[in-house]
């Protein structure tokens, strides 16, 4: 293998990262500013001192805390339940022999084709005939499982379980729960931690059915990003420290596991 | 790599339980044991798939169906079904003078940010497919804009396409350009949208393909290096035939979710109504959706639409189809 790279392939590359993080800077940018520096559109080249400030007004004009634990709350909630039932289903698609295994998965797949966007009307229709509209349960629910985390898990399972250990978990008498749960879980916990981070993510970045879910004193996030910035949009320095603020938990996330989620994003597409 | 799934054929005689003997030296199982033991096997799978079909009945599949029910009825938001209308709802919206701009804004948004993505993220792939050091850092480095949310890349860069102060203003001014108005102007307000779109599914697409890359045989660019093609002419022959299927796959799921475009362009509004701008010059499909049902309160009209636009998005899709399978069989034929 002679492909070393030059200082071309390098430089291209470090363009492209500072393009990644430029965006980000420009606002912490202007968040740092006062309001009346920030309006004037040319903010000194450094950061000021006023993010804090800028970031205690942000919280004052929005249900910051509320939106910000909601938000925890059901993006986490959504990604234990997607692990837990993916890795079930995953784990039966992969290694358990059954009538319609293949055309089953193959149905999960085309699933994710479907556009569940467009389904909202008759969604909201139902949350509140059953009535959890505007709990965060509504938010929640369409996050319970996901074809996606399905398809994921089970390819991860297909080489991660030997068939020798289930076929001896089965001659000893296991019943299938048991043999899951002492040969699949271990196996599987890798990958469950990337479809974790993964799951907290979508959930976390979600936004149209929330905004129709949810009303506004109790948001997600999302939901109450979008107040901040309709209601204060000439406050650009505010606007963004409240922006900035709100993507906190997921650039911590980031830097904490965003090894994981490189590998997890090339794993599920090499497979695919 | 093939799309094809290696899934092994169901036959299940074959996982019946061991019969008593199978193994000599442990205790025989009584009967009801064994037959219990056969019912959690037959069982016990489609026990565990279960949830997924369930769920996906309720906001999947029913949806789906029943927004086509809600879409022949006059029904509002608050008073709930009316008359049934038949094709009233469906005329009403295609009568819609704003149906006509939004599905144009939204397929323009949607060509404007995919095409462009597609390409630069196959580059980024190429650079990222090399022997680097730091290969883990430069990864994560395009992964960045991934994890801030949509409606905060629509603030920034709101921000950023300031029609006055704008940083992107600020530097086309520096090299001579006059001030684009990003926000007024139907064009220019595409192309900031679809920047949006493309800071951040870019390195996230890049990166998939990078791995499709990657298990490309090393061996197919030895023997091209040999025969003296260079760099660039083995990424075009190469590695881009190899990863076709990856490439359809990136191809349809972002068509199915970039012609469903919502928080950019709604949060890059700064007018009151916030339905796309002045004059709608960026407003799209989905925000149309929103608006006749839960700022008009009509979810007839608001379903017709969202079937509409349902129909478009199938509609792409076997277009996708038809070019790629065109593009593959050139490719056959060299």
């Amino acid at each position: 293998m002679s492909r070393r790279p030059g200082f071309l392939v390098y430089g291209l590359l470090a363009a492209f990262a500072l393009g990644s993080a430029a965006p980000l800077y420009w606002s912490f940018l202007l968040g740092s500013q006062t309001k009346e520096v920030a309006a004037q559109g040319t903010p000194p080249p450094l950061p000021g001192g006023h993010f804090l400030a800028n970031a205690q007004r942000a919280m004052d004009s929005i249900p910051f805390w509320k939106a910000l634990g909601n938000s925890l709350l059901v993006s986490s909630v959504a990604a234990c339940s997607v692990v837990f039932f993916c890795t079930l289903a995953g784990y039966a698609f992969a290694k358990l022999r059954f009538r319609g295994n293949g055309p089953l998965l193959v149905f999960v797949i085309a699933t994710m084709a479907v556009p569940t966007q467009l389904g909202v009307v008759p969604l909201f229709i139902l949350m509140s005939k059953l009535g959890w509209a505007g709990s965060t349960f509504s938010v929640i629910l369409p996050w319970l499982v996901t074809a996606f985390g399905v398809f994921f898990m089970r390819q991860y399972l297909v080489d991660a379980v030997p068939d020798e250990l289930i076929e001896a978990a089965r001659m000893d008498g296991c019943s299938q729960i048991r043999t899951f749960v002492a040969v699949a879980v271990p196996a599987a916990r890798p990958a469950a931690a990337i479809l974790w981070l993964f799951t907290f993510m979508q959930v976390w970045t979600d936004f149209f059915w929330p905004l129709i879910a949810l009303p506004p004193d109790n948001p997600t996030i999302q939901v109450a990003l979008n107040q901040l910035q309709s209601g204060y949009f000439k406050d650009f320095s505010m606007v963004l420290a409240g922006t900035l603020l709100a993507t906190v938990p997921l650039l911590v996330l980031f830097v904490v596991a965003g090894r994981q989620l490189v590998s997890g994003i090339m794993q599920g597409a090499v497979k695919g | 790599m093939s799309t094809q799934l290696p899934i092994r054929g169901g036959d299940i005689e074959e996982m019946s339980p061991p019969r008593r003997g199978d193994r000599p030296g442990r205790p025989a199982t009584p009967p009801w044991r064994q037959r219990l033991h056969r019912i959690d096997y037959r069982l016990s799978p489609y026990l565990y798939i279960a949830p997924f079909f369930l769920l996906f009945l309720v906001i999947g599949m029913f949806p789906l169906g029943y927004t086509a029910w809600v879409s022949v009825h006059d029904w509002s938001l608050l008073g709930g079904k009316g008359d049934f209308v038949g094709l009233a709802n469906y005329r009403e919206v295609l009568d819609n003078p704003y149906f006509t701009k939004q599905l144009v804004n939204t397929i323009s948004i949607f060509l404007i940010s995919s095409i462009p993505q597609i390409l630069i993220a196959l580059a980024l792939a190429g650079l990222l497919d090399n022997q680097l050091r730091g290969r883990t850092v430069w990864r994560m480095s395009v992964l960045l804009p991934f994890v801030v949310s949509p409606v905060a890349v629509a603030i920034i860069f709101g921000s950023l396409f300031g029609d006055r102060y704008g940083l992107v203003n600020q530097v086309l001014g520096a090299v001579g350009i006059d001030n684009i108005a990003w926000h007024t102007n139907r064009l220019a307000s595409h192309v900031a949208i679809a920047s949006m779109v493309n800071w951040r599914w870019t390195g996230y697409n890049a990166l998939i393909f990078l791995a499709a890359m990657q298990a490309v045989p090393r061996d197919l660019y030895e023997s091209a290096s040999i025969d003296g093609a260079g760099r660039v002419r083995q990424f075009v022959s190469i590695t881009v035939p190899m990863i076709r299927p990856t490439m359809i796959f990136v191809i349809i799921t972002s068509t199915i979710g970039g012609l469903q475009i919502f928080a950019e362009p709604r949060l890059f509004d700064e007018t009151t109504t916030r339905n796309g701008g002045s004059d709608r010059q960026f407003g799209t499909i989905t925000m149309l959706v929103y608006d006749f049902g839960w700022q008009l309160r009509d979810l007839g009209r608001a379903s017709a639409t969202a079937w509409l636009l349902f129909l478009v998005i199938c509609l792409f899709a076997v277009v996708n189809l038809i070019l790629i399978r065109r593009i593959g069989s050139l490719g056959g034929d060299r």
